[in-house]
């Protein structure tokens, strides 16, 4: 029983990463430039087709994975200097239509080129196993152990980056306030297209190492998109430090959170019923916590912006 | 986020009057939506007619939105959650045997407004981009609860085994249901009317332009804005209601956040804050998808690449073409200086 709680709350950690990943790159864009970017679920819909792609291609995984980084990166410097720069400049309004219309269109197109059956990306052979932690007792699968381990790695890696560099102390100055960073000398307009590519890239790397794991689909951006906005909203608009806080808070609560209602709804409706309600629940949960946190902290937990 | 002074709308029109129909324009709009459907059953085509219902549907769920969104300033990105409240008690209620229209419909109204009253308490203390998140967040609560709950049919909806019924009037046949639909919406158009062409609507649009100082002058901001609110999301309640009896059924589809993003589409496309907007908007987008979709599978492409245009070339909506032209028009002819251009909206909500 317990083993079954540290293991969910593993698979926790493991999500709660994957969802840093995705929330580190849309607080980054959203605090520096004031864009709102429904599209990022997109981005990293594509970066998982194209590491499948590749896959499909070399058949090896990590040389995707690595392709599939770089190619989604570059199509996010494309976006940038073709309609995101623009964008910047108009209404929040106006970025919310413009990215839903992106949406669409990259949905369609991912569908025109790959059709509408979920691809398929194999784990590497080497990490298919399941490695021992408790003996006898705990077994936890090595490629989610990968993954959390990716996870951390990038997320010291962001901390070093925008607590230790000089392009960090830039993203940090252009989240509290872009204009007057500009003014003071920073170059704005390559940083904005820097932390673009840097978001995207991030999409990519989530999308092909959750490859393996989920299928391969059109609409898998929009399933991690909404709960990647509950995250950084949560967590405050352009803070790293809050989107690392409330990715762990939004992945553990919907992760033990099924866990632990499902068993609890058990003693009180027949285990079917209980089975169907306990995620729905813990989903609704974390836009609960969402709810709650604007409530009482209309800007969130880690405001970048005093 | 801080309202700059002195940045009020330099048109010639001023935002209180823009956008507001004449009467000979409201009577050649209703006297055209009344012919539209003898016309189709005299070519026997129900089809059309079905579609005429459905446009007048989402023009009143698009045009509530267009109250909050247009002239309130609320992006609210969870307006599907009233049009499937809405939808969700006239299926429940049928359901349960109760067909009545007398019943469900103010039933419908009154829990999508109280629920939007409810929501928007909590999401009117946030601004800008978090009240867009906030709204979607409670909306996707909704979501959650008519897919996880047995009694809302779960992933299939609900199917209603036929339409309300109404004293005295037979909705089972396209035509009939068609002007109830008509009679309606015409209902909560006459009732929006009075609400924008009062004090009342040029309080809230005064908030959109400058929040600060309607409140410094003394206006009640957030009981003000919290009303409008409240009054969009039951209107989206009585659309939901049609909705569901429209199609004899309701999905949890209804409640997804692609249909509160459909739904600031048509609003967009029509106008934001053009009393017509909402009219056009629905219309113009279901006449669309209905055309496209015969030609190509691909109409989320179209869809998408006219958005992006649209967004791009007329930031507020086909209704703000007409003035733009007539500038330009103006402007060529030499007659006198046209004011700056200074119709768009993009400072105001930064």
């Amino acid at each position: 029983m317990s083993y079954l709680i540290i293991e969910q709350v593993l698979n926790g950690l493991q999500y709660g990463l994957m969802l840093f990943l995705l929330a580190a790159g849309l607080t980054l864009v959203f605090g520096i430039m004031d864009l709102i970017n429904l599209a990022h679920g997109s981005l990293y819909m594509i970066g998982a087709f194209l590491a499948a792609a590749f896959f499909q291609a070399i058949g090896s995984f990590f040389p995707a994975l690595l392709l599939a980084i770089v190619f989604t990166a570059l199509i996010g410097i494309i976006l940038e200097r073709l309609l995101y720069r623009h964008l910047q400049r108009m209404s929040h309004l106006s970025q919310v239509l413009a990215t839903f219309a992106l949406i669409l269109i990259a949905n369609e197109t991912i569908k025109m080129i790959f059709g509408a059956q979920p691809l398929m990306i194999g784990m590497p052979a080497s990490l298919s196993g399941a490695i021992e932690i408790v003996p006898d007792e705990l077994y936890y699968p090595s490629y989610r152990l990968l993954i959390i381990v990716v996870g951390l790695m990038v997320a010291l890696g962001l901390y070093l980056l925008v607590n230790r560099t000089r392009i960090g102390m830039w993203m940090r100055a252009g989240a509290s306030n872009p204009d007057m960073t500009a003014v003071m000398g920073v170059r704005i307009k390559p940083l904005f297209t820097f932390v673009f590519a840097l978001g995207a890239a991030l999409c990519a790397l989530a999308g092909a190492l959750l490859g393996p794991l989920l299928a391969v689909s059109v609409g898998m951006g929009e399933s991690i998109l909404i709960p990647a906005f509950e995250v950084i909203v949560i967590g405050g608009i352009g803070s790293m430090r809050g989107a690392l806080v409330g990715s762990l808070l939004v992945g553990m609560i919907d992760t033990v959170g099924k866990l632990i209602l499902t068993l609890g709804l058990r003693t009180l409706f027949d285990s079917a019923t209980a089975s169907t309600l306990g995620p729905t629940l813990a989903s609704m949960s974390v836009s609960l916590l969402m709810v709650a946190v604007l409530y009482f902290r209309p800007t969130g937990l880690f405001p970048a912006r005093g | 986020m801080n309202p700059t002074p002195f940045n009020a709308s330099a048109s010639a029109q001023t935002p209180f009057t823009q956008g507001l129909p004449g009467p000979w324009t409201a009577i050649f709009v209703a006297v055209a939506l009344a012919i539209y459907p003898l016309v189709m059953s005299a070519l026997d085509q129900a089809f059309y007619v079905n579609l005429g219902s459905r446009v007048l549907i989402f023009a009143l769920a698009a045009s509530a939105l267009n109250l909050a969104l247009g002239y309130g300033g609320m992006i609210s990105l969870g307006h599907a959650a009233f049009l499937g409240i809405g939808g969700y008690v006239v299926a429940v209620l049928a359901n349960n045997g109760v067909y009545s229209a007398w019943l469900s419909f103010p039933l419908a109204i009154g829990l999508a407004a109280a629920t939007a009253l409810l929501i928007g308490v909590v999401s009117l203390r946030t601004k800008g981009v978090y009240f867009i998140m906030i709204t979607l967040a409670f909306a996707q609560v909704f979501y959650y609860l008519a897919i996880s709950l047995p009694e809302f049919g779960g992933d299939d909806g609900l199917q209603l085994a036929r339409r309300s019924s109404v004293p005295g009037l037979d909705l089972s046949s396209a035509l009939s249901f068609y002007f109830f639909v008509l009679f309606t919406a015409g209902l909560a158009f006459v009732l929006l009317y009075r609400l924008v062409a009062s004090r009342f609507g040029r309080a809230i649009v005064a908030i959109r332009e400058n929040e600060r100082r309607m409140a410094a002058i003394g206006y009640p901001v957030f009981r003000l804005k919290l009303a409008a609110f409240a009054l969009s999301g039951g209107l989206c309640g009585l659309a939901g209601a049609l909705l569901a009896n429209a199609s004899t059924s309701i999905t949890p589809h209804t409640l997804t956040w692609h249909q509160s993003g459909l739904l600031i589409v048509m609003v967009i496309l029509g106008g934001s804050g053009y009393f017509w907007g909402g009219l056009t908007g629905a219309a113009v987008y279901l006449i669309l998808e209905e055309t496209i979709s015969d030609h190509t599978e691909h109409w989320n492409l179209v869809l998408g690449a006219l958005l992006l245009f649209i967004v791009m070339a007329a930031p507020n909506g086909v209704m703000s073409l007409r003035q733009h032209l007539a500038k330009r028009v103006g402007g060529a002819r030499g007659h006198g200086t046209a004011p700056l251009a200074a119709t768009s909206h993009e400072g105001e909500a930064k």
